[in-house]
């Protein structure tokens, strides 16, 4: 189990953060760039140091402020792979992955950094230096040059970002093979939901230093606790006020015009998110005869093929984006400026007390 | 946006002008030497003696520089520290200084009467008139060029490379020598460069800090000084191997970190 209980203010962080995550689990952590997440990591590593901080890995203490521990990040077997990778560039990928293997005797080392590159399919790519390998490449380098000392934690800071999109699909299925086999506790640092639903097993939303929601990425989409999880989880969220109405229903005034009603009971300054995949767009002045009780007149702003799927960004009151598959977008002939009704149902419309 | 034809030719111009004007003497002291000349006078022992002279307390002061600038150098761009912006200052002040107030300085601190006179007499150690003393004026006037581009070098490398090296297992020792000081090596070789470049044409403070004695503290350029009121052939003709030698080892030290820039570069 790796455990990391760290406050440190520096600058414009304030962080003051408690994780752990036990052996063989990933816990991904997630939030908007500047909330701490890089900052925890090379904390854990070791690289950095906190004003006040408990970090232990199983019976091992790497950090304890209290006790004036504070173990150097060359004796803490914490493997941590940061964002650029950091490949020695005089070093051929062989001699990158030897780098660590002091404890080996000598003519071991190549051998072993051999295998772990070929574990990795880099074999033919043993002596050439970083700077001729490519992006993919080099991320399985800098991967197996920490995984080939056996680390007892595995940190991984943005390990997708320096990648092109295409590099991105196959490198995250590689990781996620990566973490499936090692039995060590891993965090991983994303700002991308999706990365992070992906790779972690846990995943803890971090913002202003803070860890906000802590939960599996579904329940984090189904029941964020604030408006800001929802959005980072991909709904729209809208702002409004609450109050009871008839049936058990919620009933919610929006900033700025139009009223929605919701199952979820609440009363006062709410958020209001939907999922885009949940809202239904119709022609203006359709008759109302689904179940869905919920309609707000709206003029499309903008209209983005994603794959197969189409984006659509709507204003109402407030903005909101909606996604039609591309045949109904064709069908109900979207472009920017045409006026449309979305719609959704009460039961999928979800409220955060604000 | 484009660049007009007409900016590049002035840009020409300005090239051209600083390079005839900063050519012009070196080749002139080429011209005024012819290769009779050049070989009698390198058998003159005046010559022979001032030209090993630079070469060895030019050396040895380089060494000292490398060995103790270079982690110190090391210090200065990977930590703060309050009141580093004096030290660092204090550290160019030779840079800044005029030779001979070098010179006096150092005389007023190693010195016989200096305030450090008595321990170095206490310690057998003599260094004004004394090889040992040439030494001692060269590393204090070329130290600050070694010291500021090795602190620039190693600015330059990625902090993440270190920390991948120390989480790798290799301590603070280790990370210098296998990884900071390789990566930033095109640096610190310029650095080199530089500060062998004004070791071998220090003049004043070596002058007054330890005199210009044949065989013993007189300099290349002391000896050119020495003939050129009475033998000018002959200290034209030791200058005009003084330029040989120093663009010799400048262009060396240059091919050297040109192959490690070029090792780097494929990154």
């Amino acid at each position: 189990m790796l455990r990391a209980e760290v406050v440190l203010a520096v600058g414009g962080l304030d962080l003051c953060v408690s994780v752990e995550v036990t052996a063989g689990r990933c816990l991904a952590l997630t939030g908007p760039s500047g909330a701490g997440k890089t900052t925890l990591l090379r904390l854990i590593a070791g690289v950095a140091k906190a004003d006040r901080s408990r970090i232990s890995c199983g019976e091992d203490v790497w950090s304890d402020t209290e006790h004036a521990i504070h173990r150097p990040p060359e004796r803490r077997r914490c493997a941590y792979v940061s964002q650029d990778y950091a490949l020695f560039p005089h070093l051929s990928a062989w001699r990158n992955v030897a780098y660590g293997l002091r404890e080996v005797p000598h003519r071991e080392r190549r051998q072993l950094a051999l295998e772990m590159l070929e574990r990795f399919g880099l074999a033919q790519r043993a002596n050439v230096r970083p700077g001729t390998l490519s992006g993919g490449e080099r991320q399985r380098v800098a991967l197996a040059r920490a995984l080939v000392r056996k680390p007892s934690a595995l940190l991984l800071d943005e390990p997708l970002s320096a990648l092109d999109a295409r590099t991105r699909a196959i490198a995250s299925r590689e990781i996620a093979t990566v973490l499936g086999e090692t039995d060590i506790p891993t965090m991983l640092v994303t700002h991308d939901f999706a990365d992070a639903a992906l790779l972690g097993d846990e995943v803890a939303v971090i913002d202003h230093g803070r860890v906000i929601q802590r939960g599996t990425a579904s329940d984090l989409a189904a029941e964020p606790r604030s408006a800001f999880v929802a959005n980072l989880t991909g709904a729209v969220v809208l702002n409004g006020v609450a109050r009871p109405a008839a049936d058990g229903l919620t009933s919610v005034a929006l900033d700025g015009g139009g009223e929605v009603k919701a199952t979820t009971p609440a009363s006062g300054p709410v958020a209001v998110s939907i999922y885009p995949w949940e809202i239904v767009i119709e022609p203006p002045r359709a008759p109302a005869v689904g179940s869905a009780q919920n309609h707000l007149l709206a003029e499309v702003v903008s209209v983005t093929t994603v794959g197969n799927r189409v984006r659509v960004g709507l204003h109402a009151s407030q903005p909101l984006v909606a996604e039609v598959t591309q045949t109904s977008a064709r069908s109900l002939g979207l472009a920017v400026g045409s006026q449309v009704s979305a719609s959704w149902k009460a039961t999928a419309t979800r409220l955060i007390e604000r | 946006m484009k660049r007009t034809p007409r900016f590049g030719v002035l840009l020409g111009i300005a090239l051209a002008i600083a390079l005839s004007f900063l050519v012009l003497p070196v080749v002139a002291i080429f011209l005024n030497t012819g290769p009779g000349q050049l070989i009698a006078s390198l058998g003159e022992p005046t010559a022979t003696d001032a030209l090993r002279l630079s070469l060895e307390t030019s050396m040895i002061a380089v060494a000292m520089i490398v060995l103790v600038g270079t982690p110190a150098a090391f210090l200065l761009a990977t930590r703060t520290f309050p009141g580093k912006a004096v030290v660092e200052t204090l550290l160019e002040l030779p840079l800044v200084l005029p030779p001979a107030v070098a010179g006096i300085g150092l005389l007023a601190a190693l010195g016989p009467e200096g305030i450090l006179g008595g321990v170095l007499r206490d310690a057998h150690i003599a260094l004004v008139v004394q090889t040992a003393g040439v030494v001692v004026a060269l590393t204090f006037v070329a130290a600050p060029f070694h010291l500021r581009q090795a602190q620039s070098a190693f600015g330059a490398v990625e902090t993440s490379l270190l920390d991948a090296s120390r989480t790798l297992g290799v301590g603070e020792a280790g990370t210098f020598l296998k990884v900071a000081v390789p990566v930033a090596l095109p640096g610190l070789m310029a650095g080199l460069a530089l500060a062998w470049g004004r070791a071998l044409g220090e003049f004043g403070a070596t002058l007054i800090f330890a005199g210009s004695y044949q065989g013993i503290t007189q300099t290349a350029p002391l000896a050119i000084y020495g003939q050129f009121s009475s033998n000018l052939p002959g200290a034209l003709a030791l200058a005009a191997v003084l330029v040989a030698v120093s663009a010799a080892l400048l262009l060396s030290v240059k091919i050297l970190s040109g192959s490690a820039v070029l090792g780097n570069a494929a990154r």
